[in-house]
Formats: structure tokens, C-alpha cells, sequence
């Protein structure tokens, strides 16, 4: 079973943060807030694997290791 | 006109027990003659099993109720002599359309059967299920079967003794006792015999009403399902338009919670919300209005020494994905055959308690499912609703969310994959005929495998050599001889060999897998025998 990538895996990731922010830009708080859930699920398709979503959902949640 | 639930169908008549010096003894007692006790009930009686019904009713069931029947019950339903008459009134859909605000976010087609004698459900009113049951119970009457219906008998009170239950039954003319070897309580979600015998009921209520109601119309709808989330016409709730025979829609509308139920289910009050939905030009008559709140919950055990509830009384789940009155019957196909041989004192009593082993994993699958499709249906915080949001405003433009859209997931048997039946599994065959699932069908020429599965256990052999028939401790097994090349749609190959050249497989009378192996051998199979009647 593969891990989920927790050390820095983006390359550009000034880039990517700077997408995200622009993809939110003017949005309002509900708007924002269905972007975030849309992006999570088409991430998570993605993947497409449960046991790394499993790891991510802890990660997220600060969990301990 | 008279409706057919509003028709006496086993009328109140007087029995010689009522006039008997001492209890008479029945063999088995079923207290409900709902689907589940019906189906009960013909299934022993058709096994040479005495058996009496008794109802506090004397009718089917009023209005719609239970619309939608799925493969494995129609199985069922054919084992017991009474699948051909519900497809031919039921009505055959295969199409849904998923409603999001105001427009279509996608439409599915469910595939066609393929390699099965049944379509994946059906749509049929209870009162028409319990209508061809009665009439199956009337044609073995006719063939003098050991089986009584008799309505207008309410259960009052229950006594559970070692080797015998005694029962007070209350009719329009006095109560009587009589007593029974066997109970099967299939007396419903508010069971009574539940209560009487005080066993606990535990699960979650969900804080929601929702409005069915059967609508006859001319209009021109297909016969497709249609699920809406937060329609126009029922803000912030769901809605789903139904079709079932005779013209009769079946539309229920969720109403949230702080409502008053006896104003909603005025006409002057549901008849605008319909008419919301439908458009303003359609033409309908109100045919039954119902409210509804709903529970997902289960008794701890489904066996009291010699009581054993089946359906409903022993398990509840919201209605979503059509699991009440299916997993019903796969009770009673779970039970009937286990407690004929025990009655016929050929296994030990301890072959009943696999019967709450495997209903009870059925019960908690069910109760799982129906529970996830209640939490996406109604979204209980603010981030559920957003994230349920996103899955539908995504499936209108990808493919890959709409399997995450659950209006409920349509009723599939459960696999018993922790039985204590099973013997290990011996074959490197497919995993869905593995040990513990039910068997699928498959064509062969002009029939198909399941009827010849029906009501014994069989081995089944494809393409390898097994006796005619053995005999295990007085219970026979009959094999069924088969090769790949009876079917050249290659069903039966593709989901009995899978790659394996050939297999033998132990099946029991509910056509659930007990065990298989590549090959026969003659102590692997008597052991596993032993296995699955509760001997080892």
C-alpha cells in the first residue's frame, strides 16, 4: 500500500497557491465555501485510492501520528 | 368502486380450535399475514410443513406501501410459485432522471438483465404482492397443503415455554389459546408480540416526515424514476415521482420535521404541493396519503428460543433503496428451510441461531446503506449540505460524481461472509459466487439455473465429474450436472468457473454458496455438509 505524500511534492507551489487564491477571488463566503467542496471531491476522484484519502483526511485533521 | 385493499380477503370464520377442551398444537404459528408472513407461510406450507397464519386484519395492506421489489425476492418469490404473476402486473423501469433546484443534472439507464431470468425490481403495490400471495396460499390449499390463513385473529398475549409457545388470540367472537411448536412474528415495525415478549428495539430516529401519496393519472410520464434535491415546488427538501401499475404514481415529498401532520395530510393541503409538482394542467385523483417518520434499528437477536421474528419486527430501515419488505423475504428464505429440517429433527436446534448470524449482518448492511442515502438526502449541518451540494453540482457536468449521488442504493442480497455454514473456500473461482453469497442466475437454452437450484440442496457440478446424489445424516443432496458449453452467453462460465476449468459447488435450499472446490471429493463435501446444517 502506498502512503500518502506529506514532504513537498509540488513543484511550483507559489503557482498553485496563487491559483487557489485567484480561483476564490471575489467570491462570496458561500460561493467559496461549495468551491473548496467541489475541490475536494475532484481531488479525491483523483486519487482515487480510499486508504490515501483515509491518510489525507487525518493529515488534515491534524491528527498525531 | 371498491379498491382491492378495501376488500375482506381472509374474512373472520370460526375455527374448530375456538371450541377445542384443550389448546390445540400447531407445528408453526405466523403471527402477520403481511409479505413477509405470507411468504413465510407458503414456503413451509410447500415443504409439507403445518402451518397457520393469523392476522388482526382481515385485508391487504391499505394503500401503496411497499412498491419496489427487487431481483433476489422476485427469486424468491419464483422458488415459492408466485414470481410470474407480480412481473407480469409489476412495472419494468430502467431509467432515472436526478433533479437539482430547478434543472436535470443527469439521467441513468440501469442495464438490461444480463443472463438473469429477473429484471434488477419491479414496481408493484403491497396490496397486490399480498393479493398473490393470498392466492398462492388459496391454489395449495387446493392442492391440500397444510395451510390456514385466519383473519380477524389479534394476538394478545404470548407465552414462551422450552419446547412450546402458547398463545391468547382475541376474535370478534371471544378469545381462545392455542399453542405452537414454532413463532414466526411477522407482525410489522410496531410488533407486538415484540412488545409482549418486552424485547428491546434500539437504533437512531431520524428527524424527518415525509408525505407519500398514490396519485391516479392519464398523464403522459414515462416510467422512469425521478429523484429531486430542493425542487422549486418543495424548498430545501426532496421529492420522488414513482411509477407503479394501474396508472398510480407514487410521489413522496420529504416536509422537514416541525410540521403538523394532520394538516399536511388534508387534501386542500396536499393537493397544491402536488399539483406544484406535477404542473397545473395534469389531471389526478388522491388515492392514499400517508405521513411518515422513520427509524433504522434492529433487536439484538431475531431468535427467542422459540420465537423467531422475521421482517420489519425484527429490523427497520428508512425506505430508501426499497430494503424493508426485501430483506423481508430474504429472512424468511434464510429461515424456512432451516427450521423445516429442525422440526424434522434431522439437524439441532443450533442451526436456527446461524439464522440470526447471517439476517443480523443482512440487517446491519441494510440499515448501513439506508442510512448513508438518508444522510445524503437530508444533510444534517451546514458543511453536509455543501459538500452534498457539490456532488450534485458536479454530477451535472462529470460522470464521476454521479455515483456519489445517493437517493438511495437499490436493495442487493447481502453476501454471509462470516457464516458459521461456510466451509473455506476451495476454488479459485469468481469472488461472486464465493461462499456465502446467493447464487446469480444464468441462461441455459430455454431456462435458467435458479429454478433448478430450488428448495433442496444441490451440488452443483460444471464440467467435472460428482455421484447423482449422496445422502449426509438423512438430508439428501442432489447434484446438477452442468458444462460452459450449456450457455453460450458464457454467464454461467464467467460467474461459476471464472478461469477455473471446472467446479463443483455446494448449494443450499436458499441458494446461498455453502462451499466449492475446483473438484469433487467425497469427505471435503460431507464435511461441509455438516457445516452448513449446523453440525460442526
Amino acid at each position: 500500500m502506498s502512503d500518502l505524500i506529506l514532504s513537498p511534492n509540488l513543484t511550483h507551489a507559489d503557482d498553485f497557491y496563487a491559483d487557489l487564491l485567484a480561483a476564490h477571488e471575489g467570491l462570496e463566503k458561500s460561493d467559496s465555501d461549495a468551491l473548496n467542496a467541489r475541490l475536494v471531491l475532484v481531488l479525491a476522484n483523483h486519487i482515487g485510492d480510499n486508504a490515501i484519502l483515509k491518510q489525507a483526511l487525518d493529515a488534515a485533521a491534524l491528527k498525531p501520528e | 368502486m371498491n379498491k382491492i385493499f378495501e376488500v375482506p380477503l381472509y374474512g373472520y370464520k370460526r375455527s374448530p380450535d375456538q371450541e377445542a377442551p384443550v389448546p390445540v398444537r400447531h407445528k408453526v404459528i405466523i403471527v402477520g399475514a403481511g409479505p413477509v408472513g405470507l411468504a413465510a407461510a407458503i414456503d413451509l406450507a410447500q415443504q409439507g410443513v403445518e402451518v397457520l397464519v393469523l392476522d388482526d386484519n382481515d385485508k391487504v395492506s391499505f394503500g401503496s406501501r411497499a412498491i419496489c421489489f427487487a431481483k433476489r425476492p422476485l427469486e424468491i418469490l419464483d422458488r415459492l410459485g408466485c414470481g410470474q404473476p407480480m412481473v407480469d402486473k409489476g412495472v419494468l423501469w430502467n431509467k432515472g432522471k436526478v433533479f437539482f433546484d430547478d434543472r436535470q443534472v443527469y439521467e441513468f439507464d440501469l442495464q438490461p438483465g444480463n443472463g438473469d431470468q429477473r429484471p434488477a425490481f419491479i414496481n408493484l403495490q403491497q396490496y397486490y404482492f399480498e393479493q398473490n400471495l393470498v392466492e398462492r396460499v388459496r391454489d395449495l390449499q387446493e392442492q391440500g397443503a397444510p395451510i390456514e390463513i385466519r383473519g380477524r385473529n389479534k394476538v394478545e398475549a404470548v407465552g414462551t415455554h422450552p419446547d412450546h409457545v402458547r398463545l391468547e388470540v382475541e376474535t370478534p367472537e371471544g378469545s381462545y389459546t392455542i399453542e405452537a411448536d414454532w413463532v414466526i412474528a411477522c407482525d410489522g415495525a410496531g410488533s407486538p408480540v415484540r412488545s409482549m415478549l418486552g424485547k428491546d428495539f434500539v437504533g437512531r430516529v431520524f428527524e424527518d416526515n415525509f408525505l407519500i401519496a398514490d396519485v391516479v393519472m392519464e398523464a403522459d410520464f414515462p416510467s422512469e424514476r425521478w429523484f429531486w434535491f430542493d425542487p422549486p415546488f418543495n424548498r430545501g427538501q426532496s421529492a420522488l415521482l414513482h411509477k407503479q401499475p394501474d396508472g398510480v404514481w407514487r410521489i413522496d415529498l420529504q416536509l422537514g420535521w416541525d410540521i403538523d401532520k394532520e394538516r399536511e395530510k388534508r387534501p386542500e393541503n396536499v393537493i397544491p404541493r402536488l399539483r406544484a409538482m406535477l404542473g397545473e394542467d395534469v389531471q389526478f385523483e388522491l388515492e392514499w396519503v400517508s405521513i411518515y417518520t422513520f427509524q433504522c434499528r434492529r433487536m439484538e437477536q431475531f431468535r427467542h428460543g422459540r420465537v423467531i421474528f422475521a421482517g420489519d419486527s425484527a429490523h427497520q430501515v428508512s425506505p430508501f433503496g426499497a430494503r424493508g419488505a426485501n430483506s423481508g423475504l430474504q429472512d424468511t428464505d434464510n429461515l424456512c428451510w432451516k427450521l423445516k429440517l429442525v422440526i424434522e429433527g434431522k439437524v439441532p436446534e443450533a442451526l436456527l441461531d446461524s439464522y440470526d448470524a447471517e439476517r443480523i449482518h443482512g440487517a446491519d448492511e441494510n440499515i448501513l446503506n439506508s442510512t448513508r442515502s438518508t444522510d445524503f438526502i437530508t444533510p444534517k449541518s451546514p458543511m453536509s449540505r455543501i459538500l452534498r451540494d457539490a456532488v450534485l453540482d458536479l454530477s451535472e457536468h462529470y460522470d464521476f460524481a454521479r455515483p456519489m449521488v445517493n437517493s438511495g442504493r437499490l436493495s442487493v442480497p447481502c453476501v454471509y461472509d462470516a457464516s458459521p455454514l461456510n466451509s473455506a473456500d476451495a476454488l479459485d473461482g469468481p469472488a461472486q459466487t464465493r461462499p456465502g453469497a446467493s447464487c446469480p442466475d444464468a441462461p441455459l437454452g430455454d431456462a435458467f439455473l435458479l429454478p433448478k437450484l430450488a428448495g433442496h440442496f444441490t451440488l452443483l457440478t460444471i464440467d467435472t465429474d460428482a455421484p447423482d446424489e449422496i445422502e449426509v445424516d438423512g438430508i439428501r443432496v442432489k447434484r446438477l450436472a452442468l458444462s460452459v458449453r450449456d450457455d453460450p452467453s458464457l454467464t454461467l462460465k464467467r460467474r461459476y468457473l471464472g478461469d477455473a476449468p471446472g467446479a463443483v459447488y455446494l448449494i443450499r435450499p436458499d441458494q446461498h454458496v455453502a462451499a466449492r472446490r475446483d473438484t469433487y471429493e467425497e469427505n471435503a463435501f460431507r464435511h461441509a455438509m455438516r457445516r452448513a446444517t449446523g453440525k460442526e
